[in-house]
């Protein structure tokens, strides 16, 4: 009885544990090849594969159901503490967030739907480079996640500037370009939505990062990062 | 002007016990805060019951144990010459056992045994008034009132241990120790022994070894981790339970030891 040894005593407490961990690895996974789909779709105006990315939304809600109801029975049934006790806590919201992510992929795709309609605008390069960095952000802080690596995922959690500067561009573009002919009116505001939903998806990651950071070292919650996204005050100065 | 930081109730600085040859109790530092309910858990036989009876001499009772180092109440040494006497020691800080261990007699005369041995009050009126609080603060009153000449010992596990209880603040004790007090009781019963722990710390300062990690964390302010005979670990509970700084306690909170 000295060593503190990596399992439980208890194994199907291990076994539950594990349930959840696997659970928040696939939903961290399907929320990831949502978000590549959807910018496949809008890529590749593919409507089919956009329709496809609406319908999958369903797996990543039922797993986020599944998450629900296993930290439930296990803080029932199991009562954890210290570590155990951050792991589910954590894994609850985690999922939330994923599941939060996932949403607005799905949502993206259907934007797409319209904007296939629609002639092609030049801001779409910009909007894919904005996509593929919220895209790389999931997925990273979802390993730092899984991995339990605080310090990667204070890593990921300051790329959020990025992903905001770029948004902030992104929507001088699409300003600039709307007034430079009413046609683009209706296809610019698409982009906006879906520009609005990659830069929203950045902070569910950033909350995955803060997570991830309370799972492994247990300090209450990090000071929070002063957000940068100037697009709210834009329109009241030249652009 | 400074802070004024509260002396601890109690402190212990070095504390070890020897068994013939066994060391039990490798020196232990240990602040007790009053008015705090502090936990001892850790692994059977790690010394937590060993430490708790050095805090009132019960270990003098015991032929072949050895205490050194030292312990203080209220700043006074509680060993050594110029020490405070034994028996007033015990009026201060009581005991209440794992088994619940009322004498053979009624439960009145269960309560009146300590005021009688240190002659707190006279008999008749004074004594059925300390008596009547006594058994109401342990919340035993109204199951008892009717029957104070009932055997003590004919009542069930979680009355018995509340009568513990009651005899124990009987004598106004400054500290109350408890060994695993809610052991051999059921839930319901463990539930008001727990709710008496939350009410009797207004008034005293209380001191419980546990094996129910859940219970610590219920019941206690400060937890304090024994592990062969040494704390590895004290800190506020709450920390404790959510983030322990050594791996020991928290292999042994999480039920990973071993
Ligand atoms: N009267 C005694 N004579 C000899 N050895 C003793 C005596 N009492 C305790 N010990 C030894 O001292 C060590 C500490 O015992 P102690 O009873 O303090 O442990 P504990 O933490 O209270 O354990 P438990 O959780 O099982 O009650 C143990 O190794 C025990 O065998
Ligand atoms: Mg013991």
């Amino acid at each position: 009885m000295t060593a503190t040894g990596e399992h439980h005593i208890v194994k199907s407490y291990d076994v539950e544990l594990g349930k959840l961990e696997d659970a928040l690895a696939r939903m961290g996974g399907l929320a990831e090849s949502q978000l590549a789909a959807a910018l496949q779709a809008l890529d590749s105006r593919d409507s089919d594969l956009a329709g496809k990315v609406m319908a999958n939304d369903g797996q990543v809600d039922a797993l986020q159901s599944f998450v629900d109801e296993q930290t439930v029975k296990v803080l029932a049934l199991r009562a954890p503490v210290a570590d155990d006790l951050r792991s589910v806590v954590a894994a609850l919201k985690v999922a939330g967030e994923i599941e939060r992510i996932a949403d607005l992929a799905a949502n993206a795709a259907k934007r797409s739907l319209v904007l296939n309609r629609l002639p092609p605008v030049e801001p779409m390069r910009s909007l894919l480079r904005l996509g593929r960095l919220a895209q790389v952000m999931v997925k990273d802080v979802i390993d730092a996640h899984l991995g339990h690596d605080a310090d990667k995922a204070l890593v990921v959690r300051d790329r959020d500037q990025e992903i905001d500067d770029v948004y902030s561009s992104l929507f001088r573009e699409i300003l600039t370009y709307m007034m430079e002919d009413p046609r683009n009116i209706t296809p610019c505001s698409h982009l906006m939505f879906i520009a609005k939903n990659f830069e929203r998806i950045g902070d569910h990651a950033t909350n995955i990062a803060e997570l991830a950071h309370f799972r492994v070292l247990g300090k209450a919650q990090l000071e929070a990062r002063t957000k940068k996204d100037d697009s709210a005050f834009i329109g009241g100065e030249p652009v | 002007m400074a802070e004024q930081v509260a002396e601890p109730k109690m402190t212990t600085r070095g504390l070890a016990v020897h068994y013939g040859s066994k060391l039990a109790l490798k020196g232990v530092d240990l602040d007790i805060t009053g008015g705090e309910v502090t936990a001892l858990i850790g692994p059977s036989g790690c010394g937590k019951s060993t430490f708790l009876r050095c805090l009132n001499r019960m270990n003098d009772t015991i032929a072949e144990a050895r205490v050194s180092g030292r312990a203080t109440l209220d700043g006074q040494d509680i060993y050594g010459p110029g020490g405070i006497d034994p028996v007033l020691l015990r009026a201060r800080v009581g005991m209440v056992f794992q088994r619940p261990n009322p004498f053979p007699k009624p439960i009145y005369d269960n309560v009146a045994f300590g005021p009688r041995l240190h002659g707190l009050v006279a008999e008749g009126e004074e004594m059925d008034a300390l008596v009547r609080k006594a058994l109401e603060r342990a919340s035993l009153w109204n199951e008892v009132k009717d029957n104070l000449g009932q055997q003590g010992t004919g009542l069930s596990g979680g009355q018995q241990q509340r009568l513990c209880i009651a005899r124990a603040i009987a004598v106004e004790p400054e500290v109350i120790l408890m060994d695993e007090p809610c052991s051999a009781l059921d839930p319901i019963a463990t539930a008001r022994i727990e709710e008496l722990i939350d009410e009797l710390r207004e008034s005293f300062t209380i001191v419980i070894v546990t094996h129910s990690m859940q219970q610590a964390a219920r019941v206690s302010q400060t937890t304090a981790f024994f592990h062969l005979g040494e704390i590895i670990e004290v800190g506020a509970t709450e920390q404790i339970f959510t983030a322990p700084a050594n791996d020991l306690t928290q292999g042994y909170i999480t039920g990973r030891f071993g």
